[in-house]
């Protein structure tokens, strides 16, 4: 009996209900949750593909630090869902097409005639010394080296622009500047002063 | 991984096998989180001019028993609206990840649960999913205090990751491998090899910002007693409280013996290429080493605690932002520079 198409069930079961979820839950919290389980579970599936580079930056990225900034909005906004369910009924025909019309587009693209056994030829297993994250290495910086730096541009002007956009400066507002207030020597805060001792007067006079 | 679960099925002994090994790495912890609770009231007690805990057992030393005994024994409240699932659910979640962090950990040469290529990443992957705990626990408990603390402790740790990762970056660029087993290898020859001086800048800001990332005084914002009570845990009681408790000392474990292993040496003894002293010192065995220069570690986020008032807010964003980020990426450069340059003693 080989144990891999049982993980590999268990774990694509828990990823579709975990996505389906995602979509279906109704507290916005719950949902964000479900799609880190989600995220996680794929993870646990690429590991099942001898990626497991991919599979822990997919942790890394996307479970440790993007789900936590949404998750961190998701929380602190107040959403009243009633109104946002109202035209459910009206659009339902129009989102129904937009699904059909995606998911033949999606069978067009990664179809089995594209990516089936035929065309790929069953996936080779490797022994246990095999690297994946040495391959992916050695291919990502030789091969594809202009396309990966292409792409690091990229997100390089996407970071800055975001920056640049959020970037506001008020006049009004007053800050504080703590590389000042760090820098500060005690010589400007406190003076010592020497003074003769004040002659005692009795308070009942 | 998949080929030893596969020969498992074959023969049971192995997985019996591999659940032997993870009782020994988890039990040796829980004992090390139990006693380092009683050594943070010792030391921190000693270094105010106190006598700490010793009435429980000779000199105290049964006070973590004591203490572990009272949490189990006391109620755990659900407050009131509070999300039944998601609230039981937090401390599980803040438990596990710094528990499995520990299956790539090396103790000695070949002394490691899963020696994998990418272990320094499985590390970082882990440790910042702890955060998700914490973020639950704030929102699940229904209390502002605790949603603060939740909110607070979400910004810290996402800023000080980075500074983190780039941190270990720069471990690997000088040990050329993410196994920290080679890492380790890498740093032969004598306590000069250690990767601490090349990557001094490093060690640093991977030390402060581990400080960080486990919530620890002098940035427990999180939890500061007197702003918000008791941050995210505030709502917890009895043994759902322990198991945040269990979680913080073992991640001050975990990043202590990842400074030991990535930058002081790990296993390898400190008299190393010296004369006289190699010799003398060659029945210790490697365990004893990394063991000791954790336990270093330790004490130093004692000292901090007993040290050092708590950050403000903003200036703990201004640390990691703008001084540990630039530092970090300065010194990759320098790093990069000196490895291409074959630097000696540590790139020759």
């Amino acid at each position: 009996m080989n144990i891999e198409p049982i993980i590999f069930y268990f774990f694509s079961a828990i990823l579709v209900a975990a996505s389906a979820a995602v979509i279906t839950v109704r507290n916005p919290v719950h949902a964000a949750l479900s799609l880190v389980l989600a995220f996680f579970t794929s993870a646990i599936i690429w590991v099942l593909l001898e990626a497991e580079f991919l599979a822990i930056t997919l942790v890394l990225v996307y479970v440790g630090a993007v789900m936590v900034l949404f998750l961190f909005v998701v929380m602190m906004l107040d959403i009243n869902l009633v109104p946002l369910r109202e035209g459910f009924i009206r659009y339902l025909p129009v989102g129904a097409l937009v699904a059909i019309i995606m998911f033949v587009e999606m069978v067009i693209v990664v179809g089995s005639n594209r990516f089936g056994l035929d065309v790929f030829g069953a996936g080779m297993k490797h022994g246990p010394d095999y690297s994946n994250t040495k391959e992916l290495g050695s291919v990502l910086y030789t091969v594809y080296v202009y396309p990966f730096e292409i792409a690091a541009a990229i997100l390089l002007v996407a970071i800055i622009a975001a920056i640049a956009l959020t970037m506001r400066r008020r006049p009004a507002t007053k800050f504080q500047d703590p590389s000042k207030q760090v820098l500060v020597k005690r010589n400007e805060r406190v003076r010592m002063v020497k003074m003769a001792a004040e002659n005692k007067t009795t308070p009942n006079e | 991984m998949i080929e030893t679960l596969d020969t498992a099925m074959g023969g049971i002994p192995q997985v019996v096998w591999i659940v032997i090994k993870i009782l020994a790495i988890v039990l040796p912890i829980m004992g090390s989180v139990a006693y380092l609770t009683l050594a943070e009231r010792k030391v921190i007690g000693y270094i105010q001019v106190r006598i700490g805990p010793n009435r429980v057992g000779p000199r105290g030393l049964l006070q973590p028993i004591a203490d572990g005994l009272k949490l189990m024994m006391k109620e755990v409240i659900i407050p009131t609206n509070a999300n039944r699932f998601l609230f039981i659910l937090a401390p599980i979640l803040v438990l596990a990840p710094s528990l499995a962090a520990w299956a790539v950990v090396p103790f000695d040469e070949g002394m490691v649960l899963a020696d994998i290529d990418a272990s320094i990443l499985y590390i970082l992957a882990l440790t910042s999913m702890s955060v998700y705990g914490v973020i639950i626990a704030g929102w699940a408990s229904n209390s502002k205090y605790a949603f603060i603390g939740a909110l607070r402790s979400a910004a810290q740790v996402v800023s000080y990751e980075i500074a983190m990762g780039f941190a270990l970056v720069g471990v690997l660029i000088a040990a050329g491998s993410m196994n920290l087993t080679d890492v380790v290898m890498k740093q032969q020859g004598s306590f000069l090899h250690w990767f601490w001086v090349p990557l001094l800048p490093l060690f640093m800001v991977y030390f402060i910002s581990g400080v960080a990332e486990t919530n620890r005084a002098p940035f427990d914002v999180a939890e500061g007693e007197s702003e918000i009570v008791a941050g995210f845990h505030v709502e917890y009681s009895g043994m759902t409280f322990a198991l945040f408790f269990l979680a913080e000392y073992a991640n001050m474990i975990l990043v202590s013996i990842l400074c030991a292993l990535m930058f002081f040496g790990g296993w390898l003894s400190p008299f190393q290429g010296i004369p006289v002293l190699e010799g003398l010192f060659a029945w210790v065995p490697g365990i004893a080493w990394v063991l000791a220069k954790t336990a270093f570690f330790l004490f130093c986020f004692l000292w901090f605690r007993a040290t050092f008032p708590r950050y403000r807010y903003d200036q703990i964003m201004r640390l990691g932002w703008k001084v540990f980020i630039p530092i970090t990426i300065v010194w990759l450069l320098v790093a990069g520079a000196m490895v291409l340059g074959n630097v000696a003693p540590w790139f020759d």
